[in-house]
């Protein structure tokens, strides 16, 4: 996971390392249940030696991490406010796919065609999955809006697939 | 004789379906195979023109095939007479189409008891099953609402209930959410979601990939005939988190 996400939820106050986690699974939901807590824990650690976060040791001196408590330093607040006021978003690697299907037809490697049908499976069976967890979260979580946002995308993908087989479908009874 | 659960609700066998002759020849359907089990869910895919929708209107007896074979519950419905075909349409097959069909003078409640009184059910009876039908599709309270008072989704969930009046064995619907906006949508896939969980069978021709993932099997079809078949069950749980970038 991405540091700065990392960071950004230690923002709001002094935070041990387990709230840090209930924080991070009540905004992903089910998704959260993907994220390994020894990757975050690591991710801490990164932080920390970037001088990002200053952790204290809790009270009763044991080294679990989840029990250390974080804060941000003034570096780390700074680097979270510019993360925020940055424009980003996730690219999803169309031309990657897009070069597939005509390096496949060029060199008669596959039919084209065959590609966009495995690529739909694949996109269905995830879509599927969005949708079931999606319909099973109660109104109003977080996690739902994310779930939304998935399938959202992912019927943006299926339907440019549709555009590919078209397509493709085009080029094969022309040629 | 094999136990009458091994028999496909739905089987066709080389259905064919061509317009014009010679060069003009179009073969709409061609040589299809098909057999639905009793309570799948069946999505058919394909670019529009493919098509989807002739061999739903074949499945259902709407038309009559070049060739090829259709059964219903092991009973050849492409070879018998108009009037048992029609009857048949009313009391075996639900239909659920794009532009809802609903009959604009008659209120929710009427459309949707008029199969059942069409199949010579008592008026207290297909009274009775139609307000329990509404109430499956969470329109008790418009059940006197004219279909021009309702929302698309609502006419939608009314021409769901209507298709279930007569108990059909088998439910086909072309392009259900094809005239809904997202959140209709929504409700129409959570309807058939809950039909699928009761037993219904149900085929769906579309081109909405949400309804088609709601399917224990997809279906592709291209230039009339079946390119490729998928099942959906079973599902990629665990990957989820390949969605949002959160597996390394």
């Amino acid at each position: 996971m991405q540091q700065e996400v990392v960071l950004a939820m230690l923002a709001k106050e002094p935070t041990h390392g387990y709230q840090l986690r209930t924080r991070l699974r009540d905004a992903l939901g089910p998704l959260g249940d993907a994220m390994n807590a020894g990757h975050v824990y690591v991710t801490l650690t990164r932080l920390e030696k970037a001088g990002l976060i200053a952790v204290e040791r809790s009270a009763d001196g044991t080294e679990r991490s989840d029990r250390k408590v974080y804060t941000l330093t003034p570096d780390g607040q700074q680097r979270v406010a510019e993360w925020i006021a940055e424009v980003s978003w996730p690219k999803p690697d169309l031309a990657e796919f897009h070069l597939k299907l005509i390096a496949a037809a060029a060199a008669g490697l596959a039919d084209p065609l065959t590609i966009v049908d495995t690529q739909r499976r694949e996109l269905l069976h995830r879509l599927r999955d969005a949708q079931r967890t999606a319909m099973a979260e109660p109104d109003h979580s977080d996690a739902a809006l994310l779930l939304e946002g998935i399938v959202l995308r992912l019927q943006a993908d299926l339907r440019w697939l549709e555009a590919c087989e078209k397509n493709w479908t085009h080029r094969r009874s022309g040629s | 004789m094999s136990d009458a659960a091994d028999i496909p609700v739905l089987r066709a066998r080389g259905l064919r379906k061509e317009y014009g002759k010679e060069e003009g020849l179009v073969r709409a359907v061609d040589e299809v195979d098909l057999d639905i089990g009793a309570g799948e869910t069946v999505a058919i895919m394909g670019p529009s023109g493919c098509g989807k929708s002739t061999l739903l209107h074949l499945l259902g007896g709407l038309d009559r095939p070049s060739g090829g074979q259709v059964r219903l519950n092991g009973r050849r419905i492409d070879d018998i007479g108009e009037k048992a075909l029609a009857q048949l349409r009313r009391t075996d097959i639900g239909f659920v189409f794009q532009a809802f069909h609903l009959m604009e003078e008659l209120t929710a409640v009427e459309n949707v008891e008029l199969p059942a009184l069409l199949a010579g059910r008592s008026p207290r009876a297909a009274r009775r099953r139609a307000e329990e039908l509404l109430e499956r599709v969470g329109l008790a309270g418009r059940a006197r609402f004219l279909p021009s008072a309702l929302s698309g989704g609502q006419r939608q969930r009314v021409a769901v209930a209507r298709a279930l009046s007569n108990e059909p064995s088998v439910v086909l619907a072309d392009e259900p959410t094809g005239n809904l906006d997202s959140a209709a949508t929504l409700d129409v896939l959570q309807l058939f979601e809950g039909l699928h969980g009761s037993g219904q069978t149900l085929v769906i021709v579309t081109h909405d990939a949400r309804i088609a993932a709601t399917a224990d099997r997809m279906i592709s079809m291209r230039d009339g005939a079946f390119v490729d078949e998928t099942w959906l069950t079973g599902g990629t749980t665990g990957r989820l988190g390949a969605l949002i970038g959160l597996e390394d």
